[in-house]
């Protein structure tokens, strides 16, 4: 059982696609890392020995930011352009897409679930 | 695209030229603007600058954290009060 950064790491995954698993880390990071501390980015994350999680940890504890801090730091960014009030900010209060998409359809994803307004007139032929 | 490192930040020059009069004078004068695009400077910390938003001026007081904005982010230029009928909305 590989344990990194408070997250259990898929057993039956290779090394290069286990790693993903910890909130910072993508596949390009993920293979810096297994280079890094020489381990087939192939092999199967249950086959680590502990020496190889050891190495893996500590890499990612010196050179990387995950989870909780990179969580709280992405946080504070948006939380500081909310506070100067500046126009990205305001976006992100209003919980609209903040890099100038469309919005009369669409961007659900920042928008969340339709909300049907009620009374509304039906066009009628 | 970022603009070259060479350049340095855009600031338009008369705008450049009122922040330093009112820092010399230590005064503390509004300064109206119509260039959005100017990059907030560190020069221009505690001042207020009134940015044009196409129709009035709407004063910013320029903060440490605004560093490195453009001054237009600060001055929205279109108004949105929500739908007809949406009452949640009204008011803000």
């Amino acid at each position: 059982m590989a344990r990194i950064s408070g997250i259990d790491l898929p057993k039956n995954k290779k090394g290069l696609i286990g790693l993903t698993y910890i909130f910072g880390i993508g596949t390009s990071s993920s293979a810096a890392i297994l280079d890094k501390a020489g381990i087939d980015p192939d092999m199967k994350v249950s086959a680590w020995t502990d020496e190889h999680v050891h190495k893996i940890t500590k890499i990612i504890q010196d050179d990387y930011k995950v989870e909780g801090m990179l969580r709280s730091e992405v946080q504070l960014n948006i939380k500081r352009l909310m506070d100067i009030g500046c126009y990205r900010g305001i976006r992100h209060r209003r919980g609209l897409p903040v890099r100038g998409q469309n919005t009369q359809t669409n961007a659900r994803t920042r928008k969340g679930k339709r909300k049907t307004v009620a009374n509304k007139k039906k066009v009628t032929k | 695209m970022a603009r070259s490192i060479k350049k340095g930040p855009y600031v338009f020059h008369k705008l450049l030229k009122k922040v330093s009069v009112n820092k010399q004078a230590n005064k503390k004068t509004v300064i109206k603007t119509w260039s959005r695009a100017s990059m907030i400077i560190p020069d221009m910390v505690g001042e207020t600058i009134a940015v044009h938003n196409g129709k009035t001026f709407i004063p910013v007081y320029v903060t440490e954290n605004m560093v490195g904005h453009k001054l237009g982010e600060f001055s929205p230029t279109r108004t949105f009060r929500g739908h007809s009928g949406n009452r949640k909305d009204e008011g803000k």
